[in-house]
């Protein structure tokens, strides 16, 4: 990630572009150095989790587990409590539980955990659109593009933007957070999408948006795309906007 | 215009005057020192609640700025936890009400609606962009943290900083500049 931003911070024409992207690059410093949150919002957690089917899980629920290892690290970790316990009542639930889980049945002994906490102020300008097949991959292209412009500055950028393609509605949405796992910048394995990746960066750094809005050409840092086989009628595409807070971290038990 | 703009910044002291305010133009860089609220959602409509029936405020707008911002909780033995700005368009809806009681300034993050760049020209009040996502940084330019109204709201409790050079810039100024559109207008490339 800071080697992503240095870079940026090099390709950025604008001064006050430039400015920001150390402003950010410092920050980090900071927060690393003095073990504070780089960002207020630490984020509603996402866990995915990959359970080895071999695996037997005792001693109690498992997502009870999760939660309480929430709770543990964002009160003793000083985290901002950020969760809501209903979407209209908005009552804080204090400790940021619950928490958002995926599971995978994988084959083998081992439990992977994987935790990405999500901000409020990027994930709130993704977006998700079912286009028709026959618009076929500039259809894709253009969503991708007027999704990131209409969110201007409101997700922090520079951004990661990551995009899922094909599945169902709420699948293409998965996908589209999945590829924000992947380090920052890593292409696709396979060449053609990772063609497009390098193609939609271009676009989105040609929109001018620049560091926080403000005008310049780092937009977004990279573009990570995910696919999955789709139905005949269908072409569900997601943006899932992270901000350049992309905190991840993954441990194997 | 915009590539006249001085990277030297400017000092801002609160309270401020309108004589200032008038002054400031889309893309400069400002230091603010003084005195800033923190307010987001719940305490934005705890506000205008009391507004429209017609009470008294717990905090003095005239003159003052508001910090869009809710921060995490501090370490022990330090003054504030992170406290980066929020996105600024969910209190667009509030906003107009308390410039024009005389709220001079807000800094957040992202664009305002044509409302509030309405109410920023015609009560000479100020948009400032601080930079998301740069919550420690921003923390250390707070020298003391007191929560002054709505202690239940936690991290969305109003909160006065008392703040030493601050950094924002000039996003949306008196003469209804908008520093969001000409940025990028300056920047997109056009092949």
């Amino acid at each position: 990630m800071i080697s992503a931003l240095q870079k940026a911070y090099e390709e950025e024409i604008s001064l006050t572009g430039k400015e920001i992207i150390k402003q950010i690059i410092d920050n980090a410093n900071i927060a690393e150095k003095e073990e504070v949150p780089m960002c207020q919002d630490t984020g509603f957690t996402v866990v995915f989790v990959e359970l080895g089917q071999d695996v037997h899980i005792e001693g109690g629920s498992f997502e009870d587990a999760i939660y309480e290892g929430v709770r543990r690290g964002y009160t003793e970790g000083y985290l901002r409590k950020s969760i809501v316990r209903h979407p209209l009542d908005r009552v804080n639930t204090g400790d940021n539980t619950p928490a958002v889980v995926y599971y995978k049945l994988v084959p083998g002994d081992k439990l992977k955990i994987m935790v990405a906490p999500k901000g409020g102020g990027s994930e709130n300008m993704s977006a998700i659109k079912m286009l028709k097949p026959a618009e076929g991959v500039e259809g894709v292209k253009q969503f991708v593009l007027d999704t990131v412009l209409a969110a201007g500055p409101n997700p922090c950028p520079p951004i990661i933007v990551g995009v899922g393609i094909g599945g169902t509605f709420e699948k293409a949405a998965l996908l589209a957070k999945e590829s924000l796992l992947r380090a920052v910048g890593k292409p696709n394995p396979s060449p053609e999408l990772a063609d497009l990746e390098r193609e939609l960066l271009i676009s989105i750094n040609k929109l001018g948006i620049g560091p926080q809005g403000l005008g310049g050409r780092i937009t977004a840092l990279a573009v990570h795309v995910e696919v999955f086989p789709t139905h005949i009628a269908s072409l569900p595409v997601a943006v899932n906007i992270n901000c350049h807070a992309s905190r991840h971290k993954e441990i194997i038990l | 215009m915009l590539e006249n703009i001085s990277m030297t910044p400017i000092r801002l002291k609160t309270p401020v005057t309108d004589d200032i305010i008038k002054q400031l133009r889309i893309g400069q860089k400002v230091l603010i020192n003084g005195f800033l609220y923190t307010g987001r959602d719940a305490a934005h409509a705890k506000l205008v609640a009391l507004i429209d029936n017609g009470q008294d405020l717990p905090i003095t707008l005239n003159g003052q700025i508001i910090y869009y911002a809710g921060p995490s909780p501090a370490k022990p033995g330090r003054i504030i936890g992170s406290v980066g700005p929020t996105t600024s368009g969910r209190m667009d809806l509030y906003a107009p009400k308390l410039i024009a009681l005389g709220l001079k300034g807000m800094v957040g993050k992202g664009k305002r609606s044509p409302e509030v760049i309405k109410a920023i020209k015609q009560y000479n009040s100020v948009y400032f962009a601080a930079v998301g996502g740069a919550a420690a940084l921003i923390s250390k330019t707070v020298k003391q943290c007191e929560v002054v109204a709505y202690p239940e709201l936690g991290p969305e409790a109003i909160y006065r900083l008392a703040v030493e050079d601050f950094p924002v810039i000039v996003v949306n100024d008196t003469q209804g500049g908008d520093l969001y559109e000409e940025g990028i207008k300056m920047y997109a490339a056009t092949s």
